[in-house]
């Protein structure tokens, strides 16, 4: 629809309204296998919160065992784990891996991607649909083989895979090494394999919709920073994936078919023969994490892009630095693809190496403390209003600024000689990966939602459910920092046996009481997100008096999104616009005459060159 | 409700303050100073961008409390503004010299730790033992006490290969004190990680590669135990390396030299002792008696034994 004449206009809009008549459509090919990305949006959003409950139950398992040790665990103890609830130690390296594996691949990578990504981008860059419906919904289907691989896994002999959500080898690439490594380790990489398909058939179809579909007038430094974020982040999928298919199937071949990519000679597991084999366990280590960072920024760019949007309409204020917000963002992908040496530090690689992909990981920060000085110029003379997103958002960059800022500390190799492996790493990949992200995607869904059902969510609930989140989440992963410097090490079942870690069990116990008070709080929000669907208070086209094109469709949009095609006049920031009249919004959609539009590009000149 | 949610985001980042003072009072913190001079420099790094960060932490929220305590109470319209170039170049610039201040700052520490040539003078030539990681167990291999290294190829020929006259022991390593040590780490099945956290040392033992490791273990005086005479440090893994990763526990015990040099003659009595009375402990050469009892000891890497 890119190539509209703007002219030919009023012939759409008839075609568009009896284009709307010819689709009736069986409930099937309407809700199930839909090609509309709408829909398909919200599929994954469904399945993507339903996924995020099984991962936060798996995690709070893992929290029991941390606070009273080898106690039967109620209800979910009762439910999975062998010998009256309690968890045994090969259970509870099952509980980490599945809790990292269910959140990363089938929450957050799919909530930003999948759900917001396919609901967000036509919509928001004018076009009808995407490039590619079916390969769309494709996408979504890919993740059912992937999630029932995963529950497989659990009902494997010896248990789900129990080797971390990293999968090293020789631990998860010999079947004697550990129970989890039978027939639940094939299973996880089968599943990955899946999850990554729908990625990538996700990514290229954004790229290309990106690309291509754009409303007349919707330049690209006039997207929104979502479509920018979900740009940049379609192509770090799409180069950043293929490697770790790649690896996932080498290790696959050296479990199945007697490969021995990543298997040295000469090991000795479980009195098993000694083996066979010249490969290198560094060279999983390179690969995995060459996708594994950059896939960090994956679960992190697209949160960013939302956080932007949803903080200038609620500050009714433009942007603060459009550009360096978009070329931050891109300096972050594109350094994101050289630190991910810093996973390795203490593995045993070239030192050298230890230093240059030190210096590339700091300097990743710089983009990071760009982005954030940018949100607080956002709200710097802005008319905020404290509505449940607002909160959110404000959630979100605090909590950025924590899991950055850690992140120094690890960047720092010498330091980080001392606290790898230890809480200190939890801490800070929750603060970025939850605390972050977690915080824009409940913006999000509060933001959207009356796009995505045409009625508004309750907004005391979402607060109180804000509220509860914050608290509990940081009442339990800020102490995790302390627990790091203290030494006390990642995936044990049982740290206190050791005694320097003895002392740190009550505190490991208020934070477990922390992380139920905000797992149960997520039910807040479930109830909130399910029952206004049916009973909450209708909405127009523009609830939160925004700017963007999507906007402009009705709410919910029909399919092909526009009853008149949109025709993008602006950037997308136009809040409080002294062109705006009476109105402290300005739509990309808005026509206005001549004259006033001679003042906005004087305007936007005088900004753009800070006169 | 405005108030409230101004001081809700202010309140957090005081409580994360107070936590760090509080914390290193009430035991939340290192384990103890570095029992080691290395590991006295990356506390000091530690610290330095602990005060970094922290004060870097306070101004961020301290600006984004007070610009949303003043977005709160305007009831204007919002300033209509895009950015600001000059803003956008100083915070580019600042931040990113003071990044790169911290990058280069913290190369020296490393290149000591491990680059080979920035390694103490004889360190390499001079293994303190050769360490075993397996599922769930450190094993130890002392050169024989009279085992001399010529060089760093005689050094791989005994890595290559147990010697008759090598000492042995579990989840135990003693070390001199006052002296830098180097062991060489290696597993015989997964991964595991040899992380002491006193001494502030950490390195994966990799299968198929045999890592050298080297720290300096300080004696303090309040530490010392006095039945072993040596500080015990606590020695855990921290890679993970199956269910049994938790209970890897082990012990670094770091002595001054005599009373290490009579460990090591103890444990060789120890070895050597075929139950006759009175029998003095045979000295055993290196390289001549390659058929003695000792062959029944699990060979390392997986190599089979050679035994004619």
């Amino acid at each position: 629809m890119s190539t509209l004449n703007p002219a030919s206009q009023p012939a759409l809009v008839d075609h568009a309204h009896a284009h709307g008549h010819h689709h009736t459509q069986s409930f099937i090919s309407k809700y199930v296998f839909s090609t509309d990305h709408k829909v398909i949006g919200i599929q994954f959003l469904f399945t993507t919160l339903l996924m995020l409950m099984v991962g936060g139950a798996l995690a709070l398992g893992v929290r029991w065992q941390l606070a009273f040790p080898w106690e039967s665990m109620p209800i979910f103890g009762k439910v999975f784990a062998k010998d009256g609830g309690q968890i045994s130690p090969d259970f509870y390296t099952m509980l980490f891996t599945m809790h990292a594996t269910v959140m990363i691949f089938l929450v957050i990578i799919p909530v930003l991607a999948g759900a917001f990504g396919n609901f967000l981008i036509p919509l928001q860059i004018g076009a009808d649909d995407m490039a590619f419906p079916v390969l769309n919904m494709l996408s979504y289907w890919f993740m059912w083989p992937a999630i029932f691989c995963f529950g497989m896994s659990f009902h494997a002999e010896g248990g789900a895979a129990a080797a971390g959500w990293t999968s090293y080898p020789v631990l998860a690439g010999l079947k004697e090494a550990a129970p989890g490594s039978g027939a639940g380790q094939t299973w996880w990489l089968v599943g990955v394999t899946f999850a990554g398909v729908s990625s990538m058939m996700g990514s290229i179809n954004y790229m290309t919709t990106i690309i291509n579909m754009r409303a007349p007038g919707m330049t690209l430094f006039r997207m929104p920073l979502t479509i920018w974020s979900m740009f940049i982040t379609a192509i770090l999928q799409s180069f950043a994936l293929p490697v770790l298919t790649a690896a996932g199937f080498m290790q696959l071949f050296d479990r199945e078919f007697g490969f021995c990519f990543f298997r040295p000679a000469g090991l000795i597991i479980n009195n098993a023969a000694p083996t066979i084999g010249g490969g290198q366990t560094l060279l999983w280590q390179h690969l995995f994490w060459f996708y594994s960072h950059p896939a960090v920024y994956i679960m992190l760019l697209p949160a960013m892009g939302m956080v932007s949007d949803m903080l200038a309409c609620m500050c009714r204020k433009p942007i603060f630095g459009y550009k360096p917000m978009v070329y931050s963002m891109a300096a972050i992908a594109g350094l994101g693809f050289i630190v991910w040496g810093h996973h390795m530090f203490t593995s045993g690689m070239n030192p050298a190496l230890g230093m240059t992909f030190m210096i590339s990981t700091i300097m990743i920060a710089l983009p990071s403390a760009i982005k954030t000085f940018n949100w607080i110029g956002t709200i710097w003379g802005g008319r905020i209003q404290f509505n449940t997103i607002t909160l959110n958002c404000l959630g979100f960059v605090a909590m950025f600024v924590v899991g950055g800022l850690s992140g120094i500390f690890m960047a720092a190799v010498p330091v980080d000689i001392y606290i790898h492996d230890t809480y200190f790493i939890v801490a800070h990949f929750h603060y970025v990966l939850f605390g972050a992200t977690l915080f824009g995607v409940f913006g999000g869904i509060h933001f959207w939602f009356p796009k995505m059902f045409g009625r508004m969510m309750n907004d005391t609930v979402g607060k109180i459910h804000f509220v509860l989140s914050f608290i509990g989440f940081n009442c339990t992963f800020f102490p995790m920092h302390l627990l790091g410097v203290a030494g006390m090490p990642r995936r044990y079942a049982d740290p206190y046996m050791h005694p320097y870690l003895e002392h740190l069990l009550p505190m490991n116990q208020f934070m477990t009481i922390s992380a139920i008070v905000m797992g149960f709080a997520q039910f807040l929000l479930l109830g909130n997100f399910l029952i206004s669907i049916f009973v909450g208070p209708k909405c127009g086209r523009n609830p939160w008096h925004a700017n963007g094109l999507e906007w402009s469709a009705p709410s919910p949009p029909g399919h092909g999104n526009f009853d008149v095609p949109p025709v993008c006049y602006r950037g997308p920031y136009e809040y409080s616009s002294p062109l705006a009249g009476d109105e402290d919004y300005l739509m990309q959609t808005k026509y206005l005459p001549p004259a006033e539009r001679k003042k906005e590009a004087d305007a936007h000149f005088h900004a753009e060159h800070d006169v | 409700m405005k108030k409230f949610w101004c001081l809700f985001f202010i309140f957090w980042p005081l409580v994360a303050a107070l936590s760090f003072i509080v914390a290193p009072a009430r035991g939340w913190w290192f384990p103890g100073p570095a029992a080691s001079p290395l590991g006295s420099q990356i506390d000091d790094l530690f610290y330095l961008i602990l005060v970094i960060v922290s004060v870097t932490f306070v101004l961020v929220m301290a600006a984004m409390g007070y610009a949303v305590w003043r977005a709160s109470h305007n009831t204007e319209k919002s300033n209509f503004t895009h950015g600001s170039h000059s803003l956008e170049v100083i915070w580019t610039i600042v931040p990113a010299g003071i990044l790169l201040f911290i990058a280069l700052y913290q190369l020296d520490v490393w290149a000591q730790y491990r680059v080979k040539g920035r390694f103490p003078k004889g360190v390499l030539t001079a293994p303190i033992a050769e360490v075993t990681a397996r599922q769930f167990e450190w094993r130890m291999r002392y050169p024989a006490p009279d085992r001399k290294f010529a060089n760093e190829a005689d050094v791989q020929k005994w890595l290559r290969q147990p010697e008759p006259g090598d000492l042995h022991s579990v989840n135990d390593l003693h070390v001199p004190t006052g002296t830098p040590v180097l062991i060489y780490l290696r597993t015989q099945d997964v991964q595991h990680s040899f992380f002491v956290p006193m001494l502030r040392v950490k390195q994966d033992a990799v299968p198929g590669l045999v890592i050298p490791v080297w720290f300096e273990a300080i004696n303090e005086a309040k530490n010392v135990n006095p039945q072993l005479q040596g500080v015990v440090h606590e020695w855990v893994c921290a890679e993970l390396c199956g269910w049994g990763h938790y209970k890897m526990k082990a012990r670094v015990v770091s002595q001054p030299a005599p009373v290490f040099r009579k460990y090591l003659a103890d444990l060789q009595r120890e070895e050597l002792d075929d139950g006759a009375k009175g029998a003095a402990p045979v000295a055993v050469v290196p390289g001549r008696d390659a058929d003695l009892s000792v062959a029944g000891k699990q060979p390392v890497g997986g190599q089979p034994a050679v035994n004619e």
